[in-house]
């Protein structure tokens, strides 16, 4: 089933810091990767992706990709820069405590899945 | 003007990933071997053996630029070069207060503090290959700070390279220069045009030591002039 990235913050515990109205985007897969070269390489329209960076490049990269959503792992906190550029951009930031592994094993439990060849 | 032979990137023994025959003499008569007449010496996240280059340096009439490699919180690393040791060790001392870990020898390596003499005076226990907390853009701050120069180190390698680690090269970022690690890739850096390059021999053993070299065209040897040949100042000429 498809989720919304509202969902998946309340399931997973996540601070977000984005306006309320862009939670209701679907999520059609995940995708997760501190290399941003890689993920502009892999990354698909419409995932979540799961990093540690926190600079604002990572709103251009997802802006770039059209991700549906960034998920910031280990409780890292983005710089000034990023809560800005991520507001403009209209890019959902979500923190979460836990390491990429754990979040990305309770998105799989989520149902949060990429299809079959991706 | 004058031309001078440049290797802005040269680990010492210092450095956990470095050869131990990496001492202060070696560096400094194979950089003589190799027709270098300036020699940037940047072991990661430290600086502890300028000093013992710089002392056997100045005999052989080779400039020793001291600087160090950091690493960045998002894991890019950026050459810092200064023109005195007293901004250097100050600079130092900020990376270290944002340094964190302790260095476990058998994993991943000795770091060696020399003398001149080549004498071991001493082991860094900081985790040096580790990643400092300091965002790019405040590190390359920290550094004109400090009055050094930002080059981003190998720009065209995917590991800890600029371009790598966050995509491209963030609006903004007031670096001095790009080093690239194959100057034939010049032409396929995106953005490349932007700022000068360098190359730079990134040696981890002796025999890497000029391997590549960045020519200045300038009247003197000293970091001031390597700055205005950077912005290409009157007729001063960077060339790789």
């Amino acid at each position: 089933m498809t989720r919304t990235l509202k969902e998946i913050a309340e399931a997973l515990n996540l601070a977000a810091i984005t306006r309320e109205d862009l939670l209701a985007r679907k999520v059609t897969g995940g995708y997760a990767g501190d290399l941003l070269s890689d993920v502009l390489a892999h990354a698909g329209k419409g995932q979540v992706w799961i990093t540690l960076q926190t600079h604002a490049n990572v709103v251009a990269v997802a802006s770039a990709k059209e991700l549906c959503g960034i998920i910031i792992v280990h409780g890292r906190t983005p710089e000034e820069g990023t809560l800005r550029k991520a507001e403009d951009e209209h890019i959902p930031l979500l923190v979460s405590p836990l390491s990429t592994y754990d979040v990305v094993c309770r998105l799989y439990q989520l149902g949060v899945k990429n299809g079959e060849g991706v | 003007m004058k031309e001078f032979k440049a290797d802005l990137h040269i680990h010492t023994c210092l450095s956990p990933c470095a050869d131990l025959e990496m001492s202060p003499r070696n560096i400094v008569s194979e950089a003589k071997r190799k027709g270098l007449q300036v020699i940037g010496i940047c072991d990661h996240n430290s600086a502890e053996n300028v000093p013992a280059v710089e002392k056997n340096a100045v005999r052989e009439g080779i400039l020793v630029i001291g600087g160090m490699e950091v690493t960045s919180k998002e894991e890019v690393h950026i050459l810092a070069l200064f023109g005195s040791e007293e901004r250097l060790f100050s600079f130092q001392g900020t990376v270290h207060e944002n340094l964190h870990g302790t260095n476990d020898e058998k994993r991943y390596g000795e770091q060696v503090i020399v003398n001149e003499e080549e004498e071991v005076i001493g082991f860094s226990d900081k985790l040096l290959i580790g990643a400092t907390d300091i965002t790019l853009e405040r590190l390359v701050d920290l550094i004109h700070e400090f009055e050094g120069l930002a080059i981003a180190a190998h720009v065209d390698r995917e590991g800890f390279g600029i371009i790598g680690q966050l995509g491209f090269i963030p609006e903004g970022l007031h670096l001095d220069a790009l080093e690239l690690a194959d100057p034939s890739k010049r032409d396929r850096i995106p953005q490349g045009g932007r700022w000068p390059f360098i190359t730079s021999s990134d040696a981890h053993q002796l025999q890497e030591v000029g391997r590549r070299s960045t020519t200045f065209l300038m009247e003197a040897a000293n970091i001031a002039e390597i700055r205005q040949c950077l912005s290409s100042v009157d007729e001063r000429r960077t060339r790789i």
